[in-house]
C-alpha cells in the first residue's frame, strides 16, 4: 500500500549530520521523518570514522605483539608469533558498527523520530517518494553526504573481492592484502595504509603531490614519514596512477614516477584515496531549485539553500568534509527549523589524522598566521620531555605540541600536535580556542600529572618565554 | 669571490650540538642553494641540513662522526658575489628523520648554554574588536545570535579582547560595559562670576513675569543681501554676520515701541524709556555668560556695528575687556550661534525689559503663489517684562522687525 506521508521535517541521510538533526528536531517536537537507503549511521558508523578506527587498533595491536614476538620488545616482553584471523577482526569491527547503528536507532525513536527505509528521490523541494511512498515535509534537511572519488583509469571493482578498491571495502576485506598499493597519501588513505602495514602488508603510497598528508604542515607529517621509512613502507610523491590490470588472477598497477617513467606494480589490491565527492547525483537534486558552489550544495551560515525550507549539512555543503562538523550543522539547523535563533560560526573545526604517531590540528597554523600577516608567538614541546609520554610509548614517535598565539594579547590562535595518542587532546585545543583563551590561562591551568596535556601547558609557557621542562 | 659562513644551526629545542654522521659534500663540490649538505643527528631526531647557499665548498667544520656544537662554523661556502662574509645560521626545516642509532655511541657530553631569556610576555590589553570579528565563547555568540545582538557592537571586557557574559548582559541592559552606575558627587562653591550670574537670573525671573513670544521669519532675501556685501565689501571691512541686521532692525523698531528700550527700576517704581539704543549681546566666555554692550546702535552703520560686535565679542572672551563695556544697556539680543535651536525662553537682563533670540535658519519648503519652494526660515524667539510691555505691543513690534528683515532694503531706509 502506497503511503502519503506528511512532517514538518524530513532528513535525508542518516550520517552524523542527519541523526543528529532528527533527533534535535524530534526533541523540539518538530514531527520528524528520516530517510535511509543503507543503514543508520552513514559513512561515518559503517564506512568511516568508526570501523576504520577499529581495524587500526586492531593493527595496533598485532603490530604490538608482533614486536613482543621478535624478541624486541623494549619493555621486555617477549611471546609467541601473533596469529591474526582476519576474518574475526572483521567481525568484531562489524559488531562495533552494528551496536552503534542501533544504538542510533533507539536514539530516533526516542526522539520520536519516523524512520524510513529507501531511496529518496526528489520531485520538487518539499516532496519525494521513496519506493511507492510520498513524503511531503514543510522543511528538508539535506544530508545525504560524499562518496569516495574514482579515478579514470582505475574505475572501483564492481566485482566482489575485486583489485581496485575504496575505503569502504578496505574495511571489509576477506583477508590481509601481501601487497597493497593506496593511491592518494591524504588522510584516509594513510590511515588505512598504515593499519594494513601493521597487519604484514606490504605497502606502496602512490601522491601525485610533492609530499604526503599534504593538508598538514612538514612538521606535522615529518614524523609519519619517520614512521614510514622505519617501517620500509614505499613513498612514491609527484607519481600518477594509471591503470590496472590482471592477467592470471595477477594485477598490475601501472603508474608514472617523477620523472616521468612508466612503473609496474604487482600488488593483490589497489586502494584508492584520491578524495570525496558530495553526493548530489541520483536523487532529484536538480528538482529542488537550490544553488550549487562548485560540487556542493550552497548554503548561507544558517544552512539555508536558495530554496525557503530546504537546508543542507555536512559533506554535501563543503569543506571540512568532517563529522563533527555535519553535527554541529545538523543540531543547528534542527533548532532554526524549531524557531532558535542560531548561525554556525565555529571559532575552530579540529582535524585529526589517526596516523601513527597521530595529528591533530586545530586553528591557525604558523604559516596561515604568516600569510595572514598577523603578529605571533609560538611555543613546543616535545614529547621527550613528557613523562607519561615516554610511559605510554608516544614520546618514541617523535613530536610535539604546538602553540601559537598573537602576540599583543596572549590569544591562542591554533594548537596542533603529532605524537602517538594525541587525537584525545583535542578537546582541550579547541575549547580553548572557542573559549578565546589566552598563552596565561592555557599555562595558569594546572594539568595533571602525569599526563600528555601538561604537554599544552608546557608550549604554552614557551611560547611566554619560560617553560619548566625544556631549555 | 666572497665567503659564506654556514653554523650548525639550532635544529631543535635544547639541542647544543650534534654528531654529522655523514656529509653529501666535500671540499671542492659545488653546491646549490637547498642542496643536501649532511646529516646531523642528535638524541632525539637525524637531520638532513640543506645549503642555505649556492657556491663551492671551500672548508668542512669536522669528520663525519663528530660533534659540532650549535653555532659553530659547519662549512664555508666561496660565492661569486662581491660582497663581505655573511653569516648565515636559519634554521632549515628537517627533511630527514631517522632513528637515533647512537645506544652504542657515548652520550654527548652536554654544553652549559647560558639560561635562555625569558621572551617578552604579551602584555594583556584590552583590544577593540571593532572591525575584527569579535571574541566570545561558543555560549555568548549564542546568546547573542538569540538576543539578535551584534557582537561587533558589545564592548569587550576581557584581557585578549573576548566578550564575556556579563558584557553581553551589560549590552542588552541599554548601556554597554563602558555604562556603570556612579556614586558620589562633587560640590563647587558658587563664587565669583557664578554668583553674579546666578543672583542675576534669580532676581530677573523672581521679579519680572516674563512673556515670551516666538515669530516665525524669512531670511532668504537677508541672506541673499548680507552674501552679496559679504561678497562684494572692501578689504578693509569687517565680515557681516546677521548681528548687526538684527541689531539695525532692533534699532529701527525701538524707535516705535520705545517701551521696549527701557530699564525699569521697579524698587522705585520708575520707567525709564532711553534715547540711546546700547545693545547687550549675551556671549559664552570661559568663566560664563557675559553680556558685553554696543554702546549707541543707532549710530552705527551696519560695518561698524560689525567691527564693534567682533571686537567686543573677542574683548570679553579673552578677559580684556573694560568693566564699563559690561553694563549699561538698554536692550540685549541673545543668539546661541550656529546652535541657536527652535526657539526659546531668553531671560532678561533685568532691568532692562525686553531680549531678542533669533534661532536656527532652516531651509523650509514655503507654498508661494501655489509652487511649493524652498525658503531660508528662521524663528525669533523673544522675552517682554509684562509689567512694562503689553503682549499686543511686543507682537506688533516683533511683526515689523519681521517686515524689516524680509524687506532688506527697508531696513536702511528710515
Amino acid at each position: 500500500m502506497a503511503e502519503h506521508y506528511t512532517c514538518d521535517v524530513l532528513v535525508v541521510g542518516s550520517g552524523p549530520g542527519g541523526y543528529v538533526a532528527a533527533i534535535r528536531a524530534g526533541q523540539l517536537g518538530l514531527d520528524t521523518i528520516l530517510v535511509e537507503d543503507g543503514r543508520l549511521g552513514g559513512t561515518c558508523l559503517i564506512r568511516g570514522c568508526i570501523p576504520s578506527k577499529a581495524l587500526i587498533e586492531a593493527a595496533e595491536k598485532f603490530e604490538q605483539a608482533s614486536i613482543n614476538a621478535s624478541g624486541n620488545s623494549s619493555i621486555g616482553l617477549s611471546a609467541d608469533k601473533p596469529d591474526l584471523d582476519f576474518k574475526k577482526t572483521i567481525a568484531w569491527k562489524d559488531g562495533i558498527t552494528d551496536k552503534l547503528s542501533s544504538g542510533v536507532a533507539g536514539l530516533l525513536k526516542a526522539a520520536g523520530v519516523r524512520i524510513v527505509s529507501g531511496w529518496a528521490v526528489f520531485e520538487n523541494a518539499k516532496t519525494c517518494s521513496v519506493g511507492d511512498d510520498k513524503i511531503t515535509a514543510t522543511n528538508v534537511i539535506l544530508a545525504t553526504g560524499s562518496k569516495s572519488v574514482e579515478l579514470k583509469g582505475l574505475p572501483f571493482s564492481k566485482e566482489k573481492d575485486g583489485p581496485i578498491i575504496s575505503s569502504t571495502e578496505a574495511l571489509d576485506l576477506t583477508s590481509v592484502p601481501k601487497k597493497l598499493a593506496v593511491i592518494g597519501a591524504g588522510y584516509i588513505g594513510m590511515e588505512l595504509g598504515i593499519a594494513y602495514r601493521k597487519l604484514g602488508s606490504e605497502v606502496t603510497f602512490i601522491e601525485a603531490a610533492k609530499t604526503i598528508l599534504p593538508g598538514f604542515d612538514k612538521q606535522l607529517s615529518a614524523p609519519v614519514s619517520k614512521w614510514l621509512r622505519d617501517h620500509k613502507v614505499s613513498i612514491q610523491t609527484e607519481s600518477f596512477a594509471k591503470s590496472v590490470s590482471t592477467k592470471d588472477g595477477k594485477h598490475t598497477l601501472f603508474y608514472t614516477e617523477k620523472n616521468g617513467a612508466e612503473v609496474k606494480l604487482v600488488c593483490d589490491k589497489v586502494l584508492v584515496t584520491v578524495g570525496r565527492i558530495p553526493n548530489t547525483e541520483g536523487w532529484g537534486l536538480e528538482n529542488m531549485a537550490v544553488d550549487m558552489d562548485g560540487a556542493f550544495v550552497k548554503v548561507d551560515d544558517k544552512c539555508r539553500t536558495a530554496m525557503r525550507g530546504v537546508y543542507a549539512i555536512g559533506d554535501l555543503v563543503g569543506e571540512p568534509m568532517l563529522a563533527h562538523k555535519a553535527s554541529a550543522q545538523g543540531e543547528m539547523v534542527a533548532e532554526i527549523i524549531a524557531g532558535k535563533k542560531r548561525r554556525f560560526a565555529p571559532a575552530a573545526i579540529p582535524a585529526v589524522c589517526f596516523t601513527d604517531p597521530e595529528i591533530i590540528s586545530v586553528g591557525m597554523t604558523p604559516s596561515e598566521a604568516k600569510d595572514k600577516g598577523l603578529d605571533v608567538v609560538a611555543g613546543k614541546f616535545r614529547w621527550a620531555a613528557n613523562g607519561r609520554a615516554l610511559t605510554t610509548g608516544t614520546a618514541d614517535g617523535g613530536g610535539f605540541v604546538r602553540i601559537l598565539a598573537l602576540k599583543t594579547t596572549g590569544r591562542i590562535i591554533g594548537i596542533q600536535a603529532v605524537g602517538r595518542h594525541v587525537s584525545e587532546l583535542s578537546g582541550e585545543f579547541v575549547l580553548a580556542i572557542e573559549m578565546n583563551a589566552t598563552l596565561e590561562d592555557m599555562a595558569g591551568t594546572i594539568h595533571a600529572h602525569p599526563t600528555l596535556s601538561e604537554a599544552t601547558m608546557e608550549a604554552a609557557l614557551s611560547a611566554l618565554g619560560h617553560p619548566i621542562h625544556s631549555v | 669571490m666572497t665567503k659564506h659562513i654556514f653554523k650548525m644551526p639550532d635544529i631543535g629545542e635544547g639541542v647544543t650540538e650534534a654528531e654529522i654522521t655523514e656529509w653529501h659534500v666535500k671540499v671542492g663540490d659545488k653546491v646549490a642553494s637547498d642542496d643536501p649538505v649532511c646529516d646531523a643527528m642528535t638524541d632525539k631526531a637525524t637531520v638532513e641540513l640543506t645549503a642555505p647557499v649556492s657556491g663551492v665548498v671551500t672548508s668542512v667544520g669536522c669528520a663525519a662522526g663528530e660533534i659540532m656544537a650549535v653555532g659553530g662554523a659547519l662549512v664555508v661556502f666561496e660565492m661569486d658575489e662581491d660582497t663581505d662574509i655573511k653569516e648565515e645560521s636559519a634554521i632549515p626545516t628537517p627533511i630527514k628523520m631517522e632513528a637515533p642509532k647512537a645506544q652504542n655511541k657515548e652520550k654527548p657530553k652536554p654544553v652549559s648554554k647560558p639560561a635562555s631569556k625569558p621572551k617578552a610576555v604579551p602584555a594583556p590589553a584590552v583590544v577593540s574588536t571593532h572591525g575584527a570579528k569579535p571574541l566570545a565563547s561558543p555560549a555568548v555568540r549564542r546568546r547573542a545570535e538569540e538576543q539578535d545582538i551584534d557582537l561587533a557592537l558589545v564592548p569587550a571586557s576581557g584581557k585578549a579582547g573576548q566578550i564575556t557574559h556579563a558584557d553581553l548582559d551589560a549590552y542588552a541592559k541599554g548601556g554597554g560595559a563602558g555604562l556603570q552606575k556612579l556614586a558620589g558627587a562633587t560640590d563647587i562653591k558658587v563664587t565669583g562670576m557664578r554668583r553674579i550670574i546666578s543672583e542675576r537670573m534669580s532676581e530677573s525671573k523672581r521679579r519680572i513675569p516674563h512673556f515670551s513670544y516666538v515669530e516665525s521669519i524669512d531670511m532668504t532675501e537677508l541672506e541673499r543681501t548680507r552674501i552679496h556685501l559679504n561678497n562684494t565689501r572692501a578689504a578693509h571691512r569687517p565680515k557681516l554676520t546677521l548681528m548687526p541686521f538684527f541689531m539695525r532692525a532692533m534699532v529701527k523698531a525701538v524707535k516705535l515701541w520705545p517701551q521696549c528700550n527701557a530699564t525699569f527700576d521697579d524698587d522705585a517704581g520708575i520707567i525709564t524709556q532711553h534715547n540711546p539704543v546700547h545693545i547687550g549681546m549675551a556671549a559664552q566666555t570661559p568663566g560664563g555668560l557675559m553680556v558685553p554692550v554696543i554702546r549707541h546702535a543707532e549710530s552705527q552703520d551696519i560695518w561698524q556695528l560689525a567691527s564693534e560686535i567682533a571686537r567686543i565679542g573677542e574683548a570679553a572672551k579673552t578677559g580684556s575687556i573694560a568693566p564699563a563695556e559690561l553694563s549699561g544697556s538698554t536692550i540685549s539680543l541673545t543668539s546661541l550661534g550656529k546652535l541657536a535651536g527652535v526657539m526659546a525662553t531668553p531671560v532678561i537682563n533685568r532691568p532692562e525689559v525686553a531680549i531678542l533670540c533669533p534661532n536656527k535658519i532652516v531651509d523650509t519648503p514655503v507654498m508661494e503663489n501655489g509652487q511649493m519652494v524652498v525658503r531660508k526660515i528662521m524663528n525669533f524667539s523673544t522675552s517682554f517684562d509684562h509689567r512694562v510691555v503689553d503682549g499686543f505691543h511686543a507682537a506688533e513690534m516683533v511683526a515689523y522687525i519681521k517686515d524689516l528683515l524680509e524687506h532688506p532694503a527697508t531696513l536702511f531706509i528710515d
